[in-house]
Formats: C-alpha cells, structure tokens, sequence
C-alpha cells in the first residue's frame, strides 16, 4: 500500500490498564478500567506537544492512518493528521481513544463486569462527557502529559474540549471545539429518545443483555443510524446527492410498492446496515445519554459564563452555516460565554451544504483556520 | 467591511492608536485582517476582539494573532455585554451599515466611549464630481461605483457634527484628516477622513 507522503501511514492501537478507582457522575464507581488509545507523531522532551483528539457519537481510537492487513481501514479524522496536514504531526504528538463505555475495546458493555464475570451489558453505569474527561485526565497523567497543547473535538467531542478546559483549566492550553453546542436542546434530546426507543423496543434487545442470547437488535440499530444520519445532512445537501432520484434497479417507472426505490432510501438502509453490522446497541444508548447530560452550565446555577470562569485556554469555535443539529447558533452561546470572561477566543462560520457531518470534511477554507490555529500554538 | 485600501487607513490608525489609552479594552468592529487590533496589542497593550463578517478576512485577522469572531455588526453584537468594553472601534465602517443609528447606540452601550472614523463626503472632489460632474463620486479612497458599493449611509463632517448634537452624544476629540495630515481650514471641503471620539453624556 501507497500512502500519500502526508499521510501517518499504519499505525497500531494499544490498550492501557488503570487500576484507579473512577468515581462516575452518576454515583456508580469503575474499579479499573481499560482504554484504547493510538498515537501519532512523538512526545517532545518537554512533554508540550500532545494534542488529544475527542471522538464524538460513534467515534473511537482510530483516528488517523491505517490498519496493515486491513482494507479500508482510513481512520475517521485523517484528512486532519499528518506530516503537513492542519494538526501536523511533525510538531505535535496526537493522542486518539475510545471513550469508557465505547465499543471499540475499551472497557464498555461488551466488555466482562468482574464482579459477574459475564458482560456488563444494560449494567454498564451511564457515563457522562464529566466521566470521559476525568478518565482522559487519567491517561494524561499516565502519558506524563502536564498540559496539552490542544485538545480538539467535533460535536460530542467538542463538548469533551469544553469540559476540559472548566475542569482542569492549568492543563489545556487550546480548546478547539467545533460544531459543538453548550448543552443539548429540546429537540436535540427528542432525536436522542427517539433512537433509543428503536433500540429498547427491538424484541432482539433483551433488556440489553442480548450478548446472553447470541443475538444483536440489528433492526433498532440500523433505525437509530438512519434518522440519526439523517439528522447530520442537511436538506440541501441531500437534494444534491439524491434529489428524486430512483435507483437503477427501479427503472424510470414508479413501483407503487415498499422496496428500495429512491436513492436517498438505498443510501440510508446501506448506512443503517453498515452501523448495525458492527457498532453496540448498548454502546448507542450510552452515547446519545451522555450527548443529554452535557450541560456544564449545571453545577454553576445554569450560568454558562459561571462555568467559564476557571479556564484559562484559548479557543478557537467553528460552527457550520448548514448545521441544523448543532447550529452556529449554539456555537455562539460558547462565545458569548467565553467573551464574558475576557477569554481568548476566535469564531468562525464556514460555508458548508454538508450539514453537522461538516466538520469532518477537509473543506479548504475549515482547514486553512484550523491550519492556522495549529501553527500559532507554541510547544 | 472595511472598505478603505490598507495603505490608505495608516493614517486613521496613527490618530485611533494616539487616542486609545494603554491597556484599554478594545472591540473593532468590522475589524478587516485586524491589522490595526493588532498594533494597539503590540503598541498599546491593549486586549480585546475585532468582528469580522467577510471569510477571507476572518483568516487574515487570525493569522495577524487577533481575537476575531465571525459575525455580522448589525444585530450581530449580543456577544458583548454592556460597557464590558473601554473602546469600541468602527474605523470606515459606519458607512457600509444599513442601521447606523441604532448601531451607533448598540456601539455606546457596549463601550465606554467609541471612535469612529467616517469618510467625508463633502470633500470637494466628490462635489465636484457630482455637482459639476454630474456623476456618483468614484475616488482612490472609495473606488466603487453606485451599483457595487458597500457604502450605503453617505455623511460629511458637518452632518456628523450635527447628528452627535441632535442625539446629545458626547464629542470628546475630533480630527480631520487629508493626505494623511490633519486639516484644520475648512475641514468639511478639504477633509477626506473624518476621526471622532464619542461617548454618551453622564
């Protein structure tokens, strides 16, 4: 295989063992716990260029580069991550992992509960994005990290950026958080339930404990991911890509039946499909709760700018003018926040028809800011 | 927004970087690459934003090392709180918005006081070339013709002058400017360049 010459070419994951106590949001403890975690590029002598990378809802580890042996194995934010890309790795050493309750081989409820010793399943403690970055603040110590240089996220792993720099201000230098919001809306939560309903409501569900029964609720999955992606697209783009378009197998002429028909129903079954042929149910549910919990506001009466107040990074938002999930609106609530606090920050809008899915795209003008960002960072 | 050539601005930078006090806090507004946000950081010690609307301009500003938030100036400021700023900056900017009064009000409430630097439409080149000429001046400073200018709320000295007085805003320092130097004789006929500091009365 031929890489491109700014690609990080194959890389190898590794699985690190904590034997701490972690103490969850929700009163629950994890006594130990494991963590998947890939890097990319070297930690300098001084320990001032690590850059962590938070994956969002159905993220994990693998961010950048490729598996050996492994066809299509691009990791989901590669075209960020190189020798010469935005987040180069000539300067910066970039950590990747799977989140606690993950499904990609850190500990989550596939994993075995040792007090059971069967997997945990549905009794997997709901984690929040206050967990993860506890957990993260755990493998920093482990890595010898005293401050990152950044830590940067999209979506759910922007709010893991925020969250960082409220609960360990002296430790993040940058906060990138892109597509992010400060807390979920209403309807942010309805899309959340109604995707855990198709999952809880499978009859191959089993309460969550279908790893007993040899059985996955492919049909709940598969649902969750259609509207859930639906929900990262937006109309326009969608127009672009499929407009009315019929799949080739229907012809030109209508069918006047339930069969795939329209391209846009092909695309979602396919992505459905896809999802549920590898990603965990309980894993899914996990995820969208801690999407619903995340509202640093709380423990500061509901003052976002309260919750500020401690952090000293500097910020750089990005929102995307054809998010619908999380608008440039919200984006702006971070801002108006930060600017209360007299915090550094830059904002900016970028044009996009891609939708909440925008920020893993490499649109130039995204990158060059982003490029921008990286390089001004001093380690 | 920022509508001027950089070359142009230097000398309405000289006299807003006289007049804003060391360690002020600062907001641009329409800051352009935020050349001038940057030069009050290195040579004022000042700390603040610039707003930006225009893409390209965004990414200058970054890359000059300045705070700088995307959004539109007009009903765009629900960012900053009230008097949270000690100078709030429109420099050749007033001109191209379609609100200016209620900005100029959004403008005192935000900062302490405000400067602002206006082109003088009643330069005597632009009279002549509308009254004699009979056309829509088109000049170095402004070289845009009527249907692809930004500039849209066209003022001279004196209009400026009487409008500070009629809403009872503060004029703390005035300045003229042409060629870069300031003009003091018949400042409405000869003045390109405009430089106020405003504030709200007590």
């Amino acid at each position: 295989m031929i890489f491109p010459s700014d690609s990080v070419g194959f890389v190898t994951p590794a699985k690190l063992k904590f034997d701490e106590l972690l103490p969850l949001a929700s009163g629950a403890t994890l006594d130990g716990f494991e963590l998947m975690v890939e890097t990319y590029g070297e930690l300098n002598a001084s320990r001032s260029n690590a850059v962590l990378v938070c994956h969002a809802l159905s993220g994990h580890h693998h961010v950048a580069g490729y598996y050996k042996d492994q066809m299509r194995s691009e990791g989901w934010w590669d075209n960020l991550i190189g020798p010469g890309r935005p987040l180069d790795t000539r300067k910066f050493f970039v950590i990747g992992l799977n989140n606690l309750g993950g499904c990609h081989g850190s500990t989550g409820p596939r994993s075995v509960n040792p007090a059971t010793k069967r997997p945990w399943g549905s009794e997997f403690p709901v984690v929040t994005v206050n967990d993860w970055v506890n957990a993260q603040h755990l493998l920093a110590d482990r890595l010898g990290i005293d401050s990152f240089a950044a830590v940067i996220g999209g979506s759910l792993g922007g709010m893991q950026a925020l969250q960082w720099s409220i609960n360990f201000p002296e430790r993040v230098r940058n906060v990138l958080a892109i597509a992010a919001a400060p807390k979920l809306s209403a309807e942010n939560i309805g899309f959340n339930e109604v995707a855990r309903q198709a999952i809880m409501t499978d009859p191959e569900f089993h309460g969550g404990n279908f790893y007993a029964h040899n059985t996955i609720p492919q049909r709940g999955l598969r649902l969750s991911r259609m509207l859930g992606h639906l929900t990262y697209l937006s109309d326009d783009l969608m127009g672009e890509k499929f407009g009315r378009e019929l799949t080739d197998e229907s012809g030109d002429e209508y069918q006047f039946g339930f069969d795939v028909e329209f391209e846009v129903e092909n695309y979602l079954r396919h992505q459905g499909d896809k999802f549920a042929g590898h990603f965990d149910a309980n894993t899914y549910l996990l995820m969208t709760k801690a999407l619903d919990y995340f509202d640093p506001a709380r423990p500061f009466g509901g003052d976002l700018e309260d919750a500020f107040r401690k952090a000293k990074a500097n910020f750089f938002i990005a929102a995307f003018t054809s998010d619908w999930r999380f608008s440039p609106k919200r984006s702006k609530e971070i801002v108006r926040a930060l600017v209360a606090n007299r915090i550094n920050v830059s904002y900016a809008e970028i044009e996009s028809s891609a939708g909440h899915d925008s920020f893993l795209l490499p649109i130039p003008r995204y990158h060059a800011l982003l490029s921008n960002v990286f390089s001004r960072i001093s380690v | 927004m920022n509508n001027a050539r950089p070359q142009e601005r230097r000398a309405d930078f000289d006299v807003v970087s006289a007049w804003v006090p060391a360690g002020a806090r600062v907001l641009d507004l329409g800051c352009g690459d935020g050349s001038l946000l940057a030069r009050l950081e290195r040579e004022r010690q000042c700390r603040g934003y610039g707003v930006e609307i225009d893409d390209d301009a965004v990414l200058a500003a970054m890359q000059n090392g300045v705070n700088v938030i995307q959004s539109n100036i007009e009903g765009g400021l629900a960012f900053f709180k009230n008097r949270s700023f000690d100078i709030v900056i429109l420099s050749q900017t007033l001109q191209a918005t379609r609100h200016t009064e209620a900005l100029i009000n959004d403008v005192l409430t935000i900062g302490k006081s405000a400067i602002i630097t206006l082109p003088n439409f009643g330069h005597w080149q632009v009279r002549w070339q509308l009254g004699v000429g009979g056309r829509m001046p088109v000049s170095a400073r402004m070289p845009y013709q009527w249907y692809d200018t930004p500039n849209v709320h066209f003022s001279t000295v004196l209009d400026f002058d009487r409008f500070c007085e009629q809403k009872g805003i503060v004029m703390e320092k005035k300045m003229v400017l042409s060629g870069g130097k300031e003009v003091k004789l018949l400042p409405n006929v000869r003045g390109e360049t405009a430089v106020y500091q405003i504030r709200r009365q007590k």
